[in-house]
C-alpha cells in the first residue's frame, strides 16, 4: 500500500497546560487497519495526546492529519482558518472515542444510546437504526440488555455499549481512552475480548492503555510515552522484552 | 447494681432472647407537648365563633370564589410556562461562550431577582406613564404596527409581566445549575459522535438537567401560585381579590380569608403531589406506585431507615 496515505498522521503535536508541557512535538502515523498500543506512565500525555487526535483538546501546535485533511483547520484560499464545532463535528464522525469512565447517556437505554447518533447525526431511519444496533449489542454480546438504563448495567456492560455506541457511526478509526481502568478485574476481560474481535475485523484503533498483555498480543504497534515525548515505539513483542531506553525499562520493570 | 451484672450462665441464650428496643424520652416528651399544641389549636378552630364556619361553607364554592380560583390557576401555570421558557434561553446565554450574552443574561437576572414582584406588577401596570406608545418597525424609520400601550397593559397582561418575569430569573439560575451539574463527559461523548452543540444541549444536556431542576421547579410553581395573589393590587379578581370583593360587601372578612386559605392548601398540596409524581416517574423505571409517594410526602430519611427496635 505505497504511496497512499496514512489515515491518520500527527505532526509535531505540541500542548501545555499553563507552564506544564504536556505533549512535545509529537510525530505519529497511523495506517489503515493497524492497533496502536500508547503505554506509559500517568502524567505522560498519552490520554493528551488521544484528546488532540479528535480536537476535545486544542493543541497549542502541530496538526493532526485525517485521510490528509487537518483536524479542525480549514483552508480558505491561502488562509488557514479555525474549524466551527459544527464543522469540526463532521470530521468526529470518523473518530469513535471510548472512554474510561464510559460517559453513556444515563437518560437513554443501552439501545436508545446506539440509535442516538444514527438519528439524529445521520439522520437514519429509526428502524434501520435499530436493526443496526442489534447487530452491534450481538456482537458485544448484549442483545438481552438493550433496554436496560446504563445504571442497570456492570462496568463492563456499560463499556460494551459505549463501544457499540461508537460502532454505530461507522468511525474509520477507534480511539480507546484507558477503556479498562475503571473496571473491576473480573470484567476487565469480556471488554478486552471486544476489542480483540474488533482488531482481528480490521478496526484502526489507538488504544491508550495500562494493559500490557492486550499491547503485546493485538497491538502491530506499541508506543512508549514518558513526559510528553515518544520514548521508545515499535512491534510490541520488540519493545516489550527487549526495550532499548533506560526509562522504557524502568517502567515496564515496574508494571510487568 | 450488682445483679444487673449477672453472668452469662445465669442467662438465657442470647439467641433465643430478643432485645428490648432503644427507648427514645425525647421523642415521648417532645411529641407529648407538640400534641397539646395541635389539640390547643383545633379547639381554637372549633370553638372560636368569629370563624362563623357556616360562612366559609357557604362561599367555598360559590361561582365568584371559583371563578377566582381558576383565574388563580391559569396565571400560575401561564407565569410558569413563560418563566421557564425564557429561564432556558437566560441560562444557555449565561453559559455561552458570548461575553455579551453572558452579561446581558447577568443583568436581566440581577435586575428581575432584585425586584420585588409587587414593585414590578404596580410598574409593569403604568407602563404607559414610560412608554405611551408601543411600536414595531425599522430602526429609525417606518413603523410597521403600533399600538396604544393602555390598550396593550390590562391587568392580566401586567400581571402575567411581573409575574413570569420574576420566575425567569429564577429558572434561570436553576436550570443553569441543572446544566452544569451534567458530567462533562457526557457533551464529550455527544462531540465524539459528531453531535453538534445544538443537537447535545437539546438531546443530551437539556433533558438530563431537567431531571435535576424537577425539584426546584416544583419548589417554584408553589411559591407562583402565592405569589399571584399579589395582583389583587391589580383589581385582577384573582382568588385572593374575589374572596376581598365578597368581604368588602358583606364584612365577613375572617371567613373570607379562611375560604382563601383552604383553596390555597388544597392547589399547594395537589401540587405538591404532582411534583412528586413527576420526580418519582423520572427517576424510577417502576411502575407508578401510589404506596410509595404518599409516604414520600411527609417522610424523609436521614438517620438511615430507623426499623423499629433498632437504634441508629
Amino acid at each position: 500500500m505505497s504511496g497512499v496515505m496514512p489515515l491518520l498522521k500527527v505532526e509535531r503535536l505540541s500542548k501545555s497546560f499553563g507552564s506544564h508541557q504536556v505533549l512535545n512535538s509529537i510525530d505519529l502515523k497511523v495506517e489503515l487497519g493497524d492497533v496502536t498500543c500508547i503505554v506509559g506512565p500517568s502524567g505522560s500525555g498519552k490520554s493528551t495526546l488521544l484528546r488532540c487526535l479528535n480536537y476535545l483538546e486544542v493543541p497549542d501546535s502541530g496538526v493532526v492529519f485525517l485521510e490528509g485533511e487537518p483536524v479542525g483547520l480549514r483552508w480558505r484560499g491561502k488562509k488557514l482558518f479555525r474549524m466551527s464545532f459544527n464543522e469540526l463535528a463532521v470530521q468526529r464522525q470518523k473518530m469513535g472515542m471510548v472512554f474510561q469512565g464510559f460517559h453513556l447517556f444515563p437518560h437513554k437505554t443501552a439501545l436508545e444510546n446506539i440509535i442516538e447518533a444514527p438519528l439524529v447525526v445521520k439522520r437514519m431511519a429509526r428502524m434501520q437504526a435499530v436493526a443496526e444496533a442489534m447487530v452491534l449489542l450481538e456482537k458485544v454480546g448484549l442483545t438481552d440488555r438493550a433496554h436496560y438504563y446504563p445504571r442497570q448495567l456492570s462496568g463492563g456492560q456499560q463499556q460494551r455499549v459505549a463501544i457499540a455506541r461508537s460502532l454505530a457511526m461507522q468511525p474509520k478509526l477507534l480511539l480507546f481512552d484507558e477503556p479498562t481502568s475503571a473496571l473491576d478485574p473480573e470484567t476487565v476481560g469480556e471488554v478486552l475480548t471486544v476489542m480483540r474481535q474488533l482488531a482481528e475485523e480490521g478496526m484502526t484503533m489507538v488504544v491508550v492503555t495500562h494493559e500490557m498483555s492486550f499491547a503485546r498480543d493485538v497491538a502491530d504497534h506499541l508506543i512508549f510515552m514518558d513526559g510528553g515525548v515518544i520514548v521508545e515505539a515499535g512491534e510490541p513483542k520488540v519493545v516489550l522484552s527487549h526495550p532499548t531506553h533506560a526509562r522504557t525499562k524502568a517502567f515496564l520493570a515496574r508494571i510487568l | 447494681m450488682e445483679d444487673e451484672k449477672s453472668t452469662p450462665q445465669e442467662c438465657p441464650d442470647i439467641h433465643a432472647t430478643r432485645p428490648v428496643p432503644v427507648m427514645h424520652p425525647s421523642w415521648w416528651i417532645g411529641g407529648a407537648a407538640l400534641i397539646l399544641f395541635v389539640l390547643a389549636f383545633i379547639r381554637l378552630l372549633v370553638t372560636n365563633e368569629n370563624l362563623q364556619w357556616g360562612v366559609v361553607a357557604a362561599y367555598l364554592f360559590s361561582p365568584e370564589i371559583l371563578a377566582g380560583l381558576g383565574r388563580t390557576l391559569y396565571l400560575t401555570f401561564l407565569a410558569m410556562i413563560f418563566g421557564l421558557v425564557i429561564g432556558t434561553v437566560l441560562a444557555i446565554m449565561r453559559l455561552s461562550r458570548n461575553p455579551v450574552f453572558q452579561v446581558a443574561s447577568w443583568a436581566w437576572i440581577w435586575f428581575f431577582r432584585g425586584v420585588p414582584p409587587l414593585v414590578q406588577l404596580v410598574f409593569w401596570y403604568n407602563l404607559a406613564l414610560l412608554i405611551p406608545t408601543v411600536s414595531v418597525g425599522i430602526p429609525f424609520g417606518s413603523d410597521l404596527w403600533s399600538a396604544d400601550t393602555n390598550r396593550l397593559i390590562t391587568p392580566l397582561s401586567a400581571a402575567l409581566l411581573g409575574l413570569s418575569l420574576t420566575e425567569s430569573a429564577y429558572a434561570a439560575e436553576m436550570i443553569r445549575a441543572g446544566i452544569q451539574a451534567i458530567n462533562i463527559g457526557q457533551t464529550e461523548a455527544a462531540a465524539t459522535l459528531g453531535m453538534t452543540r445544538g443537537q447535545t444541549l437539546r438531546r443530551i444536556v437539556l433533558p438530563q438537567a431537567l431531571r435535576i431542576v424537577i425539584p426546584p421547579i416544583g419548589n417554584d410553581t408553589i411559591s407562583m401560585l402565592k405569589f399571584t395573589s399579589l395582583v389583587s393590587v391589580l383589581a385582577l379578581p384573582d382568588l385572593l381579590y374575589s374572596a376581598q370583593m365578597i368581604y368588602s360587601r358583606t364584612y365577613q372578612t375572617i371567613p373570607l380569608l379562611i375560604v382563601a386559605t383552604i383553596w390555597y392548601l388544597i392547589l399547594a398540596t395537589v401540587l405538591t403531589f404532582i411534583e412528586h409524581y413527576v420526580e418519582h416517574r423520572l427517576n424510577s423505571d417502576r411502575p407508578f406506585d401510589l404506596s410509595k409517594i404518599l409516604p414520600s410526602l411527609v417522610r424523609s430519611r436521614f438517620w438511615g431507615t430507623g426499623r423499629r427496635g433498632m437504634s441508629v
